[in-house]
């Protein structure tokens, strides 16, 4: 038997965090690539601390759905999963290239499978894409328009910013986009001066966020200019100092991201069969009708 | 006849290699079968005398079939769940290896303990009427499927212990696990409830008809981790950590926590603990051999460490205890002083909407707040009181 654990932050304060976990986790339970699928948190239940021993399989793949490699990824989710002898050396990462690491749990006899965080994988940049389809509604965009992938950023951790200059490098390589360009709210170049880093009149602006929230829902849209007061809400697209500018929302809300999940699991070994065509085929079925985000910030 | 033919072939393969399950035995030796049952003995039986004795010990047969055949999972907190869930006999119930919780008490004839299981055969006359039990808020019935002819096939029902009188009509009945995870999210209020075993389920739902896996998913929803955890317990192997070892655990800026001092972790236990703000029972303890007075609970599954929410207040609390006290000074009429009292227990208590509009009896009314602010705060909104310590 395999299960697969979905490791994500949730939230104390703010009931919708783990919306995308939950999501993301019933895709794949529909695929039935797994025995058992869990999603853990930090802040909400199953904690990290008693997911695995919940588990009837003995070899668990864990994917932590978080953006980048830092502190939870190598620090907190091993501690609290009580990896014997950890050690983040064991990813051999340069700080995007994590992929595994197969250690044991000291509270239960069973070989686990540490993956990568979801926000490095190659696969990641699809979902970029896919999300910047999903805010124009055209399956076809690109020409005519700039694309900005929004980061945290953060001194305390360079992988950090490692990440989503990783996709941006990535989605420029592919000549889709007019212009591609990394941006941060915490660090330069920063997510309010959106407009001056383009020169097309079209952006999209994809947030490299897990979910919806303070930073994606709020900051984010007023620090653009797409809006006065995030309560009520903004155009999409939004008219900023003669640009249009599409946003929605986090990228991790993106159906694709199952997909992303399903191949840290599977790059780890795990045998999942023909979930993630299953999984691609049901998120293009999605993708076509309408964006999730948006209004709903000012409903 | 209620055995299936199936069943009985399944049984005769099985017997080859002896079975010994729930007061059912059957051997095989040179002198033929041996059938024994607490109410029976058969001996030197050939294949069609066994097939006659088993069609005799009917409720016995569709019992192994159920447990070994359906159910499965031996040795997992799923079956021993399941079992307990119908009042059959826990295998891995070793009180004497039990060292908390009701296991660890002998003899008690505690409701969750192992001593008050059922027989095969009353089980069976309780599974006709559906057998009850109770988990945190969830009311879990076990029944059988066909009450007038028993095939042994067990469903469970699930619903909010202020729902056992309830008419099902009047409840939204779901029967995907899934769907528990919803209904666990919101209190009765519309207030997100961070904590799955705080006492503050809504009710109004049922589950009907689950097999016995979707029933642990399904409450493993609305409690995540209680059944591996009270399995832990029951096989004497739960893995408490008490309050020093996990505040010492933590990294960042829960960093501090072990610096609460030893008599605030007591009043923090007695704040967010007790069975009125969790249904958890508390093990741990401020470290090994050194116990909290705070009552931590009698309900069925145990709290093993302290839980994100007490690691995310017991912060706050550090950095407030790390202030340093000084003597007040303010004016105050006796009654002021016990409706300040009367304040904070009604917050504490959760008590403020309950309080009646014109009910200027009560301390913490909204009116008699006002009154108090307008009468003794300043311009500035502070009560005003003079520090006169150095």
């Amino acid at each position: 038997m395999q299960a697969l654990v979905i490791a994500a932050h949730g939230s104390h304060l703010n009931p919708d965090a783990s919306d995308p976990t939950y999501a993301h986790a019933d895709t794949i339970r529909e695929t039935g690539a797994f025995d058992e699928v869990r999603e853990a948190f930090w802040k909400e239940e199953p904690h990290f601390r008693e997911v695995i021993r919940t588990l009837e399989s003995d070899e668990v793949f864990v994917v932590p759905l978080f953006i980048s490699e830092g502190y939870f990824t190598e620090e907190v989710i091993p501690r609290e999963l009580r990896f014997e002898d950890w050690d983040p050396d064991k990813w051999e990462s340069d700080g995007t290239s994590a992929s595994q690491a197969t250690v044991e749990a000291e509270d239960v006899g069973k070989t686990i499978h540490y993956c990568g965080p979801v926000g490095t994988h190659d696969a990641m940049t699809d979902v970029i894409v896919q999300r910047a389809e999903t805010a124009t509604e055209d399956p076809d965009v690109g020409e005519g328009f700039g694309l900005s992938v929004v980061g945290h950023g953060t001194d305390r951790n360079e992988n950090s910013a490692k990440a989503i200059e990783y996709h941006s490098d990535r989605i420029a390589e592919r000549d889709r986009f007019d212009e591609v360009k990394a941006l941060f709210m915490d660090e330069e170049p920063e997510v309010d001066d959106v407009t001056d880093y383009f020169e097309s009149e079209d952006i999209v602006v994809v947030p490299l966020f897990i979910a919806d929230g303070y930073h994606t829902q709020e900051d984010i849209p007023e620090d653009m200019g797409l809006t006065e007061d995030y309560r009520l809400g903004w155009d999409v697209p939004a008219d900023v100092d003669g640009h249009r500018v599409w946003y929605t929302g986090a990228v991790g809300t993106e159906d694709l991201m199952a997909d992303v999940v399903l191949e840290r699991a599977a790059d780890a070994g795990a045998d999942i069969g023909d979930a993630r065509e299953a999984v691609r085929e049901l998120a293009a079925s999605v993708a076509d009708p309408e964006p999730s985000a948006g209004a709903g910030a000012g409903d | 006849m209620t055995v299936a033919t199936d069943d009985l072939e399944t049984l005769l393969d099985r017997a080859a290699s002896g079975i010994a399950f729930d007061g059912l035995c059957i051997e095989e030796s040179d002198d033929g079968y041996s059938l024994e049952t607490p109410a029976n003995e058969w001996t030197g039986l050939d294949e069609d005398e066994l097939r006659r004795a088993l069609d005799a010990a009917d409720e016995y047969v569709t019992n192994w079939r159920y447990w070994q055949e359906r159910v499965g999972g031996e040795g997992t907190a799923r079956r021993a769940f399941l079992r307990w869930c119908e009042r059959a006999p826990l295998a891995d119930a070793e009180s004497d290896d039990a060292t908390t919780g009701p296991w660890s008490e002998s003899g008690e004839g505690d409701a969750n303990a192992g001593q008050d299981s059922l027989a095969v055969p009353e089980r069976y006359d309780a599974l006709r009427d559906g057998i009850d039990r109770e988990w945190g808020q969830l009311s879990v019935t076990a029944r059988f499927v066909d009450v007038e002819d028993p095939d042994g096939e067990r469903v469970y029902d699930l619903w909010h212990v202020d729902d056992a009188d309830s008419d099902i009509a009047e409840l939204e009945v779901y029967d995907d696990p899934r769907d528990a995870r919803e209904l666990a999210t919101y209190d009765d209020d519309g207030r997100y409830r961070p904590l799955k075993t705080a006492p503050t389920l809504p009710a109004g739902w049922a589950f009907t008809g689950l097999s016995g896996a979707d029933l642990v998913e399904t409450v493993e929803f609305f409690y995540p981790a209680t059944v591996a955890n009270w399995h832990r317990e029951l096989r004497g192997n739960l893995d408490v950590d008490h309050w020093l070892e996990t505040a010492e655990r933590q990294t960042g800026i829960y960093d501090v926590i072990d610096e609460l001092p030893r008599e605030a972790v007591e009043w923090m236990a007695e704040a967010c603990c007790v069975d009125s703000q969790c249904l958890r029972r508390r093990e741990w303890q401020y470290e090994e051999g050194d116990e909290l007075d705070a009552d931590g609970g009698d309900g069925p599954f145990p709290c093993r460490e302290p839980c994100s929410l007490v690691v995310a207040a017991a912060r706050k609390w550090t950095t407030l205890e790390s202030e340093t006290e000084h003597t007040y000074e303010l004016e105050l009429t006796t009654s002021e002083l016990n409706q300040l009292e009367e304040l904070i227990d009604a917050v504490a208590d959760g008590r403020t909407d309950e309080i009646r509009e014109a009910d200027v009896y009560d301390g913490a009314n909204r009116y008699r707040a006002r009154y108090l602010r307008a009468k003794r705060f300043d311009d500035d909104g502070n009560l005003g009181a003079r520090q006169v310590d150095e």
